[in-house]
């Protein structure tokens, strides 16, 4: 057994001072250093718990979107007759799943930490945050996942002879998959403050989803969004449209991007740093007293 | 800062209070919300400033008022009091779970609180796993945990199910390994309430060695709320008797145990078996409590009664305003503070009170309660939608005679109640 005395000990001198909490931000980063730990094992748990319950295990992470999408590609693309730029329908719909379900995962653990959690907080303290950051970690497992399947379907493709190219702009995926993870995890916050105080809203967090999953070009290529005379202005104001259609360039096209693409790239890059910081602010702000009233 | 620190107070509590919202007041839902932003349906907003006095917003009450204290190192401080007294809220409020309305606590030293054993066990995970998971949200490194894990093991005595999912653990084992990891955490404050509650005798009296072992060696301060005052007694170098909110006595635990009991023990001042309501206090706009009585079975006011004489309450009260929803409420507790029982009227009212003078009478049948001391205490609510009233203060009495417990012995039979139970015995059967 290891002997105790050689560790180094905590620090045993600090004071903690509650009191009632004024001010909108007051994040204390040391004492969520502190907490790794906990965030650590927090992500393990969130993996475990998830397979362990299941009988196909970890197979779940692969299977739900490897069939929305089979779904979305033969309703959309075979039978709604939406060209997919000569890519097959299949590993077209398969790539944009890989950010989207990422983002939709994130949101849809993250919005409930309040109401999942209110025994775990009603009993101890500890700095939230590290609760949605965790599930966000926990989350890139299924990423890598599908990641691997992802490569598979285009290993088979290639393979076949099918428009299809990776290169070393593939790599870029990489910052991609960071965006979306602070966009979803900024947007989960805020959604997870308001359930907070506004129960019903986890009613209507699947459906804000699945509308905006519609609005993205998932299933569909950014251009039809563009083209389009009343909708154009939501490849704008949508910042997981950019995202969306940049992984499909950078993992099937070999990087060949619009030319507007870049800046709209750069938006959803300022959008998702200012989600994060308002969801951490209002996640802040309903963390203090919401055991009173979850 | 070290020198100084170790000479100041390791919990210091000013001025604290902790006002909670009860019912349904203010939006819970966008719904509401939106209603609630329509011209001429304000809502009564809860505002920040403390300029507010006691009694204050309509919807809510103080949990706790102006509570002062502190605690020097290597303390162990028994916080007692009723059901409702403020103390669960008290340990809410130092191991950091809610924000006090006002008022300061300063904490010299790493908190653990032990609110219930098995904090965020996951049933599928492992025992071992569960023991990282569990001594990580409650404060504990990596590093400490590894160093304790196997003493920890050992106290949980679970051994062989270490790799067993703790969903398939009896409730002693897995309150146990949840005591374990808890006890192993060498915070400088640790914060129990009524663990001891829960697993056998022999594991009870483990966990209170424990405690004892953890204070005494390691110049821990601990805070335990617990209604089971022989620990307290045994366990504790400092008693807190907090009441209706406030810290009312601090001392040793012989002297406050004493004055709690005296304070909730029968006694004579007014009338025995008669309370006559203070109006301001026991009162709202809508409805005052005026009376409540205790009668025996030849309508004489009394406050002694047979184990197997009914007991009549009489409770009266006045509706000064229609009063929708309204129920009265009467409970009765034993003179340690634990709930034995409580009576409503709830579906003998009409949806809306009218303006009168009431009368809800109660019948409590003999056969029933033990040879002991008991208290009633009246309130009302309107449930779902808010608190109203509180009778207060308790209104004593005692049970006497034989009792029904079929013991030869004239002993003082043990248990909240003595219902009348049905015996029989074979020789041979």
């Amino acid at each position: 057994m290891a002997e105790p005395s050689t560790q180094p000990e905590p620090a045993g001198n600090y004071e903690i001072i509650i009191e009632p909490s004024k001010g909108w931000l007051r994040i204390n980063w040391r004492e969520m250093w502190e907490y790794r730990d906990l965030l650590s094992i927090l992500i393990r748990r969130d993996f475990l718990a998830k397979y362990k319950q299941t009988v196909l295990g970890p197979i779940w992470f692969v299977l739900q979107p490897l069939l929305t999408a089979l779904v979305m590609s033969i309703a959309f693309n075979k039978i709604g007759g939406i060209d997919t730029d000569g890519i097959p329908s299949l590993i077209f719909n398969l790539c944009a799943l890989l950010s989207w379900s990422y983002f939709s995962q994130n949101i849809t653990t993250g919005a409930a930490t309040f109401t999942a959690n209110s025994h775990l907080f009603g009993k101890v303290y500890f700095p939230r945050l590290v609760v949605p950051a965790a599930a966000a970690i926990s989350n890139l497992f299924a990423l890598g996942l599908q990641l691997v399947v992802f490569l598979a379907f285009f290993a088979w493709y290639a393979a076949t002879g099918s428009n299809v190219h990776i290169g070393f702009s593939a790599l870029l995926a990489i910052p991609l998959f960071v965006i979306t993870g602070i966009f979803s995890l900024g947007i989960s916050l805020l959604l997870a403050a308001s359930t907070a105080k506004y129960r019903d809203l986890a009613h209507l967090t699947p459906v804000l989803l699945q509308l905006w999953m519609f609005a993205s070009p998932v299933f569909y290529p950014m251009k039809k969004i563009t083209e389009n005379h009343t909708f154009g202005w939501l490849a704008w104001a949508n910042p997981m449209a950019a995202v969306v259609e940049a992984t499909r360039d950078v993992l099937l096209k070999g990087g060949q991007m619009s030319p507007e693409l870049p800046a709209m790239l750069c938006a959803s890059t300022l959008a998702a740093v200012l989600a994060l910081v308002l969801g951490v602010i209002a996640f802040n702000r309903a963390e203090r007293t919401v055991v009173d009233s979850v | 800062m070290t020198a100084i620190n170790a000479n100041r107070p390791i919990v210091e509590i000013e001025n604290v209070s902790k006002r909670y919202r009860v019912g349904t007041l203010g939006p819970t839902s966008l719904a509401e919300a939106f209603r609630a932003m329509l011209p001429g349906r304000k809502q009564p907003a809860v505002p920040n400033d403390f300029g507010v006095r006691n009694g204050d917003i309509p919807g809510t009450f103080w949990s706790l008022r102006d509570v002062n204290f502190s605690v020097q190192r290597g303390e162990i401080v028994g916080l007692i009091g009723k059901n409702g007294a403020g103390k669960s809220t008290l340990l809410k409020l130092i191991s950091r779970i809610t924000e006090p309305t006002k008022g300061r606590i300063t904490l010299r030293g790493r908190i653990a609180s032990l609110l219930e054993v098995g904090t965020g066990f996951h049933p599928e995970l492992t025992g071992r796993e569960n023991i990282f998971l569990n001594g990580a949200i409650l404060g504990m490194k990596r590093w400490e945990i590894q160093a304790k894990f196997d003493e920890i093991v050992e106290f949980a005595e679970v051994g062989s199910f270490l790799d067993t999912p703790v969903k398939r653990y009896s409730s002693g084992m897995f309150v146990r390994l949840a005591f374990a990891v808890a006890a192993h955490l060498e915070p400088e404050i640790l914060l129990i309430d009524e663990v001891l509650a829960v697993g056998d005798a022999g594991f009870q009296q483990k966990c209170l060695g424990k405690m004892g072992e953890v204070a005494s060696e390691g110049g821990r301060t601990i805070f335990f709320v617990s209604h089971n005052l022989t620990a307290i007694r045994a366990l504790c170098t400092r008693a807190v008797l907090i009441e209706d909110g406030t810290a009312k006595l601090s001392g040793s635990p012989e002297e406050v145990i004493t004055q709690y009991l005296a304070a909730t023990a029968p006694t004579n001042d007014g009338e025995a078996g008669r309370v006559v309501y203070k109006t301001d206090r026991h009162s709202t706009d809508e409805l005052l409590l005026t009376s409540l009585t205790l009668r025996n079975s030849r309508n004489e006011i009394c406050a002694i009664f047979d184990a197997n004489e009914p007991i009549h309450i009489e409770l009266r009260y006045r509706v000064t305003e229609p009063l929708r929803g309204a129920r009265m409420l009467m409970s009765l507790y034993t003179t340690e503070g634990d709930l034995v029982l409580t009576m409503t009227d709830h579906e003998l009212h009409k949806p809306t009170l009218e303006r009168g003078e009431y009368c809800t009478r109660f019948v409590v049948p003999g056969g029933l309660l033990n040879r002991r001391a008991y208290s009633f205490c009246a309130s009302s609510d309107a449930p779902g939608i808010r608190y109203l009233v509180s009778g207060g203060k308790h209104l004593p009495f005692s049970i006497v005679g034989a009792g029904n417990h079929l013991s030869q012995f004239p002993e003082r039979w043990p248990g909240t109640v003595c219902p009348r139970v049905t015996t029989t015995v074979e020789l041979n059967p």
